[in-house]
């Protein structure tokens, strides 16, 4: 695939867009073509299966064009309690953000800003709560919520959820305050400020940019989880990662009801995704690639 | 150049986030410590008791259990491999001059897949690969291909999921690299040679090479934590044929209610991926600085 050369390639400079060649670069063209069809193709699936009525999701060969309905949203949405699933869902995802924010933002500022013994291996901890398998916490956890009466309560999976959304927010948050002149804080001290009211009133507004951006990752990270809402809710607090997959019992399995379900729960995060995109890859290597 | 602080004023600020992180993350890993140490089954809560490292002794020697980690490890193996190639094709080609609105879509559509609810990969991995009314038999020209129920073929269908989803991670790293590259440096390699294999491997592989690193470490860690689209897709099966090692601990703990014996399996992957990450951040981060 590497291989692929337009003849004008060595000539052109490397990163300098304007200098475009006036060939058309016809083999490129096509493996973008390749590429985006690649990764959109299942999303197109998806929706049209959404739309497609139990006989038409069912016929062999599958169908490309047929009538499509709405049926599927309405009845998955107000018969089967979808929308309560992703009422819940974003209630938690909402509650973990704020909260890993609350607890994240502040130890951020201390990682970028303070120097104490200690502060490697702290941030080695921090780190490795990324690697960590869910798994791993997810049988403690079940056993410690069901001995305190927790379970299918939004409060665990918003405290569970801090595992990995407080590690994202620390990292992000940690790496933009580094940005920021220390002078400022210098020129506020003179002035008597305390270093809460540095951070807040100095810091805080220039660092917002990570802020919003870790927020955003937070937010993903939590409304995608499904193993822990699975096991650690029942009604009440189920996600609806994990209602999209109680439709797949029964023996006729309901696709385009399924498939709605997907729909509705995708679509927030592939908003969310392609606002952040320019940052996405720095967020999941957890910053180590700029 | 950086004023000392007063250590009340340290703790006030990363104190919080450290007792919130500990309370959720590493008193679970406690509890399951002393689980491990006991027989603890949910269905027989009445006689928990103390067995030493029984459990321990059970898992090493439990061949289900090395083969469900040989099994993980075969996925990192063939689905890695597909990721770098893949992903350093598309990042080539994303990295070369022209077609700027074209590459901008692009690189919004590899967007997409990383994004994608984990579960949701699953379900609709379900809907299309389904051997009767599945569009991929369709576009394999009406195929009759058996892909979940098979054990190979559900094997192989893990992994178009999971290359198709964490290639555009690796493209996308691996295209950060190439932007790093001194636009003067590469232009002058260009003039050297014309064997983009040799601007490749001399000018800008070294730049690549932090983003492989990360790429290697963050892909192992996942690929041991990997639950949510195989348990959609395929729960496991046929068989313990896609049971991978988080699948595994969660049948055990939670299906066949063994909390004991599944805290030690918890325990020891959980050693197994610290070693790992140790020995990959020692090993490569010394290379690449």
């Amino acid at each position: 695939m590497a291989v692929v050369s337009p003849a004008t390639g060595e000539l052109a400079a490397a990163g300098a867009p304007a200098r475009r060649k006036a060939a058309p670069l016809w083999g490129q063209f096509a493996i973008l073509i390749v590429i985006m069809l690649i990764c959109v193709f299942p999303f197109y699936w998806m929706v049209t299966t959404s739309l497609k009525t139990q006989i038409v999701a069912l016929e062999a060969p599958p169908v490309w064009i047929f009538e499509p309905t709405l049926a599927n949203y309405r009845e998955a949405l107000f018969e089967d309690g979808v929308l309560r699933t992703l009422v819940n869902s974003l209630i938690i995802a909402v509650c973990t953000t704020a909260l890993a924010l609350v607890l994240g933002v502040p130890a951020a500022f201390a990682l970028a800003r303070f120097e104490f013994r200690g502060k490697r291996d702290l941030w080695f901890w921090f780190i490795t709560n990324r690697m960590v398998s869910p798994i791993v916490l997810a049988l403690p956890f079940f056993l410690i919520a069901r001995n305190l009466g927790l379970l299918d309560k939004h409060i665990t999976l918003i405290l569970i959820y801090l595992t990995f959304n407080l590690p994202i927010v620390i990292w992000i948050v940690t790496d933009q305050f580094r940005g920021i002149p220390y002078d400022l804080d210098e020129a506020a001290r003179l002035e008597g400020a305390s270093q809460f009211t540095i951070m807040r009133r100095i810091c805080l507004p220039l660092a917002m940019p990570g802020v919003a951006v870790s927020a955003i990752f937070s937010f993903i990270f939590s409304w995608n989880e499904l193993m822990f809402g699975l096991i650690l809710t029942r009604t009440e607090a189920k996600t609806a990662p994990a209602m999209a997959v109680s439709f797949m019992e029964g023996y006729n399995l309901p696709y385009g009801k399924i498939m709605a379900t997907s729909t509705l729960i995708v679509i927030p995060v592939l908003i969310f995704a392609l606002i952040a995109s320019k940052q996405l890859v720095r967020g999941l290597t957890m910053g180590a690639v700029k | 150049m950086r004023g000392k602080v007063a250590r009340k004023t340290i703790f006030a600020f990363i104190g919080p986030a450290v007792i919130g992180l500990a309370a959720v993350g590493i008193a679970p890993l406690v509890y399951a410590l002393w689980t491990s140490l006991h027989f603890y089954n949910l269905t027989k809560l009445k006689r928990v008791e103390f067995i030493g490292l029984e459990n321990y002794w059970t898992v090493l020697t439990d061949e289900v259990f090395w083969q469900a980690m040989g099994r993980t490890f075969f996925l990192l193996g063939t689905a890695l491999p597909l990721q770098i190639a893949f992903g350093l094709g598309i990042a080539l080609v994303l990295h070369q001059p022209g077609l700027t609105l074209l590459k901008t879509l692009a690189r919004l559509s590899l967007v997409l897949p990383m994004a994608t609810t984990y579960a949701v990969v699953g379900l609709l991995g379900q809907v299309m690969f389904n051997q009767k009314f599945g569009v991929v038999n369709q576009l394999l020209g009406g195929a009759d291909i058996n892909w979940i129920g098979d054990p190979t073929n559900a094997f192989a269908m893990i992994i178009f999921w999971d290359v198709w989803q964490w290639t555009p991670f690796v493209a996308l790293v691996l295209l950060a690299g190439l932007t790093m590259v001194p636009g003067e440096v590469e232009e002058a390699a260009r003039l050297e040679t014309k064997s983009k294999w040799t601007v490749l491997r001399y000018v800008q592989l070294p730049f690549l090479l932090p983003g492989l690193v990360a790429v290697l470490i963050l892909r192992t860690a996942d690929t041991l934590k990997l639950f949510d689209m195989v348990f959609t897709l395929t729960r496991g099966g046929p068989g313990s044929s896609t049971e991978f090692i988080s699948l595994m601990i969660q049948r055990v703990g939670f299906r066949g209610f063994d909390q004991g014996l599944a805290s030690a399996q918890a325990i020891i992957l959980l050693i197994i991926t610290i070693v790992l990450a140790q020995i990959y951040i020692r090993v490569f981060y010394k290379e690449v600085n």
